[in-house]
């Protein structure tokens, strides 16, 4: 027998749980500028998060899957996006999103139910969001086969969890990025859950990231409560693909503090003491720890940020609650770039219906 | 006995079932711990254990293939899909090995499989969750395609789709599981497929509808009688293969028929049913056939979901219509 074959899977962490640097800082996290701006963000993505369960449990929102737990994953992967890239979303993607131009009350649009939340007004290249799980990676495959015919130096990004590493869609993504050799990046955000479902019970393998081997590239843990390493990292690999149309598979460790939705009852089936103890290694206060240890940050400070972001929130807030319905027309608009005319019969149906009374 | 709801009825019979007929199992994405996301297979680990009752990893292709591997072995599979917008992943599985596995095979291996999904609109749940695509596998040669719309229904139609030899698609209308209650006794009694349901004797017209529809289509029965026009119901309950007898008989009687669908208009199910009227009934029909259906549209998020679903006032207006002609 000889050996054919070795891999490996590094890990990446800069800050550990306790806020203290374990490997040497790269460039822009010696900015303390920049630092403070993903802090913002963070704070900013966590007020919002907030406020959307409360609207949502105060019947002003629909179904909304928290991203609590989860802001440097999505706070880090938008500020690594260069603006010529294209994000290619799941569903709890508001820290990246916001930074792609997406306003908040666009999202809350979104999970109200209106069509318009995947407008993304600011942005026209960004795909909308996802909900059938692990479809997405193959829209970004075939985006950056286009970058690649054109010769464009862009890079895609895009997301899935833990259980949409399960998807055969998924697979399917990483094989034809690894064969073509295409300008793309996989992130997994693994927060440990599919609604009940543990990570464990997803695959027999010890990370996600090794998936990537297999489909003839690299694959890379990172700590995805470590806004530095994230951010770091999905710079790197999307550097990697504009420049040299090499794919990377991120694993974002991280958890999922909150129910899967807001449909959803975590008690039913998730430990507490697991989320308590994961609690402790949560992206935000790592952060805040780490720049008031090194006097960039004060209390009065955070106050103050705490503040702004609430007050941005609410003004999101009521940009949503004020936002009138579409038109009733809208139901048949976008369907065809011209619609048949054999549809304008039910068309003039539907703009004559009254208010049903349906439940 | 209490009364229950159509998704207790679904648990029951599942519970029931598996208490007789060990070859069952039940497999899916959250069907263990979680009970499922509906709680329809709720207390089925604690009753049955982690062998029979099977959280799979997320993958819809995964869970409809490897139970048509598990059923020509003898065991009896039902697969959950969390929607019926997610069976979608594994329309392959379905269509291109399910169904045709015995008829490839001539006979030599079978599939005996239920494969659940939550069906429908009105619930005002994210895009994808709101999926009326029966007519797709009504479509689809080899398979059976049953939609409950009572719990004794539920309870009835599933123990015999699982007792069926063939696979069976059973879709349960998401609008209708917590909607009405009704005393189903617990007493392993299935009801016949491949038959519809006569849920209302009427002599004007014909009144042909499943699933969440029958809720309005009832609805409209009752607001009809006040105005003295007599409506038959009709539960079709077995999409595939279709008992056109009953809905004939009943037209024959009546001359005038409204088939009521929540799925867009063009080529579901009412139009195979009309045109079936039109083959063998046209001399009984006094007025041409209506249709009152969902729109050729996408279901509409949340906000404007309402406008979608056809509504009573949409039926007693085709009724009225039919009526018209002498
Ligand atoms: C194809 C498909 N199957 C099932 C679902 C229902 N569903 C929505 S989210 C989810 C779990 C997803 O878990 P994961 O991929 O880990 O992402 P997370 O929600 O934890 O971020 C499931 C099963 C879906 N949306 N799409
Ligand atoms: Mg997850």
């Amino acid at each position: 027998m000889e050996v054919i074959a070795r891999f490996e899977v590094p890990y990446y962490q800069y800050l550990n749980e306790e806020s203290a640097v374990v490997a040497p800082l790269p460039e822009f996290a010696k900015d303390p500028e920049q630092l403070l701006h993903l802090y913002r963000l963070m704070v900013l993505v966590r007020t919002f998060d907030a406020k959307a369960i409360a609207l949502q449990r105060t019947g002003k929102l629909g179904t909304y899957p928290s991203t609590r737990g989860q802001e440097a994953v999505f706070v880090g992967m938008g500020n690594a996006l260069a603006k010529t890239d294209i994000y290619v979303p799941y569903y709890r993607d508001i820290g990246t999103l916001l930074q792609r131009g997406v306003k908040l009350s666009e999202y809350l649009l979104y999970w109200g139910g209106d069509e318009r939340g995947n407008v993304f007004s600011a942005d026209k290249d960004d795909f909308p969001f996802s909900v059938p799980v692990g479809s997405q990676p193959l829209h970004a495959a075939g985006i950056a086969t286009a970058f690649k015919i054109r010769h464009q130096k862009r890079a895609v990004l895009t997301v899935t969890g833990d259980g949409g590493s399960s998807e055969g869609d998924f697979y399917e993504a990483l094989n034809v990025a690894g064969s073509w050799q295409l300008p793309v990046v996989f992130v997994v955000s693994n927060n440990q859950w599919a609604i009940s479902v543990p990570r464990s019970a997803q695959t027999a393998a010890q990370t996600i990231a090794q998936k990537a081997i297999a489909a003839g590239f690299s694959g890379e843990q990172v700590d995805g409560n470590d806004v530095i390493a994230v951010r770091d990292r999905v710079a790197a690999a999307l550097q990697k693909a504009r420049e040299k149309n090499e794919p990377t598979l991120l694993e974002l460790v991280c958890y999922r503090h909150h129910d899967h939705t807001t449909a959803d009852d975590a008690t039913r089936y998730e430990p507490q003491e697991i989320r308590e103890i994961e609690w402790k290694k949560e992206p935000v206060a790592r952060l805040r720890r780490y720049l008031e240890n090194n006097k960039l940050w004060t209390e009065e400070q955070d106050k103050k940020c705490h503040e702004a972001c609430a007050a941005e929130v609410e003004e999101a807030v009521t940009e949503y609650l004020n936002t009138p319905p579409q038109p009733l027309e809208s139901i048949f608009d976008y369907l065809y770039a011209r619609l048949p005319d054999i549809y304008a019969e039910q068309r003039e149906t539907l703009l004559k219906k009254e208010v049903p009374a349906h439940g | 006995m209490a009364d229950i709801s159509l998704l207790e009825a679904i648990t029951q019979a599942l519970a029931y079932e598996m208490g007789v007929d060990p070859n069952i199992i039940v497999l899916g994405e959250d069907v263990a711990k979680n009970g499922g996301v509906f709680r329809a297979t709720l207390g089925l680990l604690d009753k049955f254990g982690s062998e029979r009752v099977r959280d799979t990893p997320l993958a819809e292709s995964m869970i409809a293939g490897i139970s048509i591997g598990m059923a020509t072995q003898g065991l009896k599979p039902v697969a959950e899909f969390q929607f019926m917008g997610f069976i979608y992943p594994a329309l392959d599985q379905i269509i291109n090995h399910a169904a045709r596995i015995r008829n490839r095979t001539r006979g030599r291996l079978t599939c005996p499989v239920v494969f659940r999904a939550p069906y429908g609109c009105g619930i005002r749940a994210p895009e994808h969750h709101s999926e009326s695509t029966e007519a797709m596998f009504a479509h689809t040669p080899g398979l059976r395609v049953v939609i409950p719309s009572s719990p004794a229904r539920a309870y009835g139609l599933l123990l015999a789709s699982i007792r069926d030899p063939d696979p069976v698609i059973f879709l349960e209308p998401s609008r209708l599981y917590r909607w009405s209650k009704q005393d189903v006794p617990d007493d392993g009694k299935a009801l016949p497929l491949d038959v519809c349901f006569t849920l209302r004797v009427g002599t004007d017209v014909t009144l042909v509808a499943w699933g969440a529809m029958m809720k309005e289509t009832l609805a409209a029965a009752d607001a009809l009688a006040k105005e003295g026009i007599s409506a038959e119901v009709i539960d079709v309950a077995t999409i595939k293969p279709l008992d056109i007898d009953t809905i004939l008989a009943s037209v024959e009687k009546t001359g005038r028929c409204v088939i009521i669908h929540e799925a867009p208009r063009t080529c579901g199910v009412g139009a195979d049913i009309s045109a079936q009227i039109a083959e063998r009934g046209l001399m009984f029909l006094k007025a041409p056939v209506q249709r009152v259906t969902g729109f050729d549209t996408i279901v509409p998020y949340a906000r404007l979901e309402k406008f979608y679903l056809p509504s009573e006032q949409q039926i007693i207006e085709a009724v009225n219509n039919v009526m018209e002609f002498a």
